[in-house]
């Protein structure tokens, strides 16, 4: 008999306890009520994410370039990771490119980590990926890594630039997994993401940046076009 | 054949917490850290009803759980194996460290960044790797300080909870090359995040913890705050998650309410900064991530326990800690001095030293084992109430 056989077998021959009861998350449900409407969604997730010590920058779906591209010259990030192959990234790289010399240098991630790893790990300031949607509960991003975003590039630079449509503010986490039927299919990684690396492990005394990201940066895009 | 339960001799207790009593740094050191922890959770808490009704759903998710545990293994370890994730079986913990070192020989690793792994210290894997000439590398900031001053993890979600920054400062100084020493906690991060680095883009192998298994995806659901544990989990070629046979759990959306307990218990955070749910190894076309990635399901006695249906009940334990914070005997001889300190379902180590006996296992919890405890240790006379040195 295999270790796997025996540890079954004692399971299985164990008393039965209480019977299986299938756990109501109604009552948890109705005790989480979603925000009124989608500007206290956003409003809530700006407040809780913004507490995690993430910024977040409001603009539009055709302003963000602009944006990022200055609030990349104020942290003076020289080299920005980012997508080729998504649209936003396309979208970043003909902002940039148009932006001369001023605007930091645009590194695609397009190959496999093990042939770059070293070069990933010391040279890159930043990076630039979408998001899936958000959490506002908690404050959290909701990121699917692909092979268009790999799953690094929320983790090794120092700064986390993150795109986000305000329309895709759930309410909290239960809520986005029923909401988008995850159970039915995970990704490789899924990743809820709640502002900057930290730890407190030395005399509870709070520091960002442990082996993560620095900074997280929100640009929070209105699909409506307007600012909030 | 699993352990039985095995109830640890006390052997050198009375010395050890003797000499933690009378050690006036480190009882300042920990009655600090309890005072801040169990005041950070009382903060996220502030209804005591939806405290309450939180818990009872905690309760109920996990002991649908274990009501249907071979199952639930068996479903998990299905869809894990059809998401290309490899599943092991221990029933001991040397097997469970002869299966993480059949894969190291196999993958020819010399070198195995850890995350937090609760079931890694049980097992005593650091241990038997490095009898087998690999390397073991603590990633968590905590466990990395621990590691590197030769000591054992004081408490379950802040292992260096016994060290003060000056001791952290000369720990460096003295064992990283180059590093002058410092008190400014931003800088001793910094530094561990600079050495770290390196050791990440260098392992072979990278091994986690597991907070939740959830069989109906196959999903392994890690929780973290420093991001250690993604590096581990995703940039070393083969990713080993070790973790015990009761952490299973049947749905994803059983999670939410379950991560909802976990940190704000914990360290009084409404959320980690990460959560992190694997399902599957590197696939076709993407670019980063580990090419194998293994479960080890650990036994170690809790077969035994799920046979008792009183001790099956501590197989519902999510480790968030809270009642280590909230320990009047851990807050007072915690740390490395009090030896078996781990809390949870680990057989080997559950019952703590004062309990002789499986009636006595919940003393340990009661306000009013403080005095008696100090009676057996010091043979002091009961009425000197306003001498008890634990009555602070």
């Amino acid at each position: 008999m295999s270790a796997r056989e025996r540890i079954l077998g004692r399971l299985r021959a164990a008393p039965a306890g209480s019977p299986a009861v299938l756990p109501d998350l109604g009552a948890w449900r109705a005790m989480h009520p979603p925000p009124a409407d989608a500007a206290a969604a956003i409003a809530l997730f700006r407040k809780n994410i913004e507490a995690a010590r993430a910024e977040v920058h409001d603009t539009t779906a055709q302003d963000w370039p602009l944006l990022l591209a200055k609030l990349a010259a104020g942290k003076g990030v020289r080299t920005l990771l980012f997508g080729p192959n998504t649209r936003h990234g396309a979208q970043l790289a003909a902002h940039l490119n148009a932006a001369g010399p001023a605007a930091p240098r645009l590194v695609p991630y397009n190959r496999p980590v093990d042939k770059w790893r070293d070069e990933l790990f010391d040279d890159i300031d930043a990076s630039l990926t979408g998001a899936r949607g958000a959490i506002a509960d908690t404050g959290s991003l909701i990121l699917w890594p692909d092979a268009s975003e790999p799953r690094l590039m929320s983790l090794v630079p120092h700064i986390h630039f993150v795109l986000l449509d305000a329309a895709l503010i759930h309410a909290n986490l239960l809520a986005a997994i029923t909401a988008e039927h995850w159970a039915t299919g995970m990704p490789t990684n899924a990743l809820v993401i709640s502002g900057p690396s930290k730890t407190a492990d030395i005399q509870q005394t709070l520091a960002y940046g442990a082996h993560g990201p620095r900074e997280v940066v929100v640009l929070l895009c209105n699909t409506n076009g307007d600012k909030p | 054949m699993s352990q039985p339960i095995q109830i640890h001799p006390a052997k050198g207790f009375k010395e050890r917490s003797l000499a933690a009593l009378n050690d006036p740094a480190q009882r300042k050191n920990f009655r600090g850290a309890m005072d801040f922890l169990q005041m950070k959770r009382r903060a996220q808490f502030p209804d005591p009803k939806d405290l309450s009704s939180l818990r009872d759903l905690g309760e109920a998710i996990r002991r649908y759980s274990l009501a249907r545990l071979p199952d639930l293994l068996e479903q998990l370890e299905r869809n894990l194996t059809a998401n290309g994730i490899q599943v092991h079986w221990a029933e001991t913990p040397d097997q469970a460290n002869a299966i993480a070192l059949g894969i190291a020989r196999r993958v020819d690793a010399r070198l195995i960044a850890k995350g937090k792994s609760m079931v890694s210290e049980e097992v005593g894997f650091n241990h038997a790797m490095e009898a087998a000439g690999i390397e073991t590398l603590e990633t968590d900031m905590g466990e990395y300080i621990v590691q590197l001053a030769g000591e054992a993890p004081s408490h379950i979600i802040m292992p260096a909870i016994h060290k003060t920054k000056q001791q952290i400062a000369a720990l460096f100084a003295e064992k990283i090359p180059g590093v002058a020493y410092s008190e400014d906690v931003d800088t001793l991060i910094q530094i561990g995040r600079r050495v770290l680095r390196r050791k990440f883009a260098a392992a072979d192998i990278g091994l986690s913890g597991v907070n939740f298994a959830v069989a109906e995806t196959g999903t392994l659901f890690l929780v973290e705050n420093e991001g250690n544990g993604r590096m581990c989990t995703t940039v070393p070629r083969v990713h080993i998650a070790i973790t015990g046979i009761e952490k299973v759990v049947a749905k994803l959306e059983h999670v939410p309410p379950l991560n909802s307990l976990l940190p704000r218990s914990a360290t009084g955070q409404p959320v980690t900064t990460y959560l992190n749910l694997i399902s599957s190894p590197r696939k076709a076309g993407e670019l980063d991530g580990p090419e194998e990635v293994h479960l080890i399901l650990v036994d170690n006695g809790r077969t035994q326990a799920y046979g008792d249906l009183q001790l099956r009940a501590t197989l519902q334990c999510i480790r968030c800690g809270a009642c280590m914070n909230h320990c009047p005997v851990y807050a007072r001889i915690g740390g490395p001095r009090l030896r078996h300190h781990l809390s949870g379902p680990d057989r080997r180590h559950h019952l703590a030293p004062p309990a002789r006996s499986r009636r006595h296992l919940p003393a340990v919890l009661r306000l009013d084992a403080v005095p008696r405890l100090r009676r057996r240790l010091s043979g002091a006379h009961p009425d000197h109430r306003s001498a008890d040195p634990l009555a602070q």
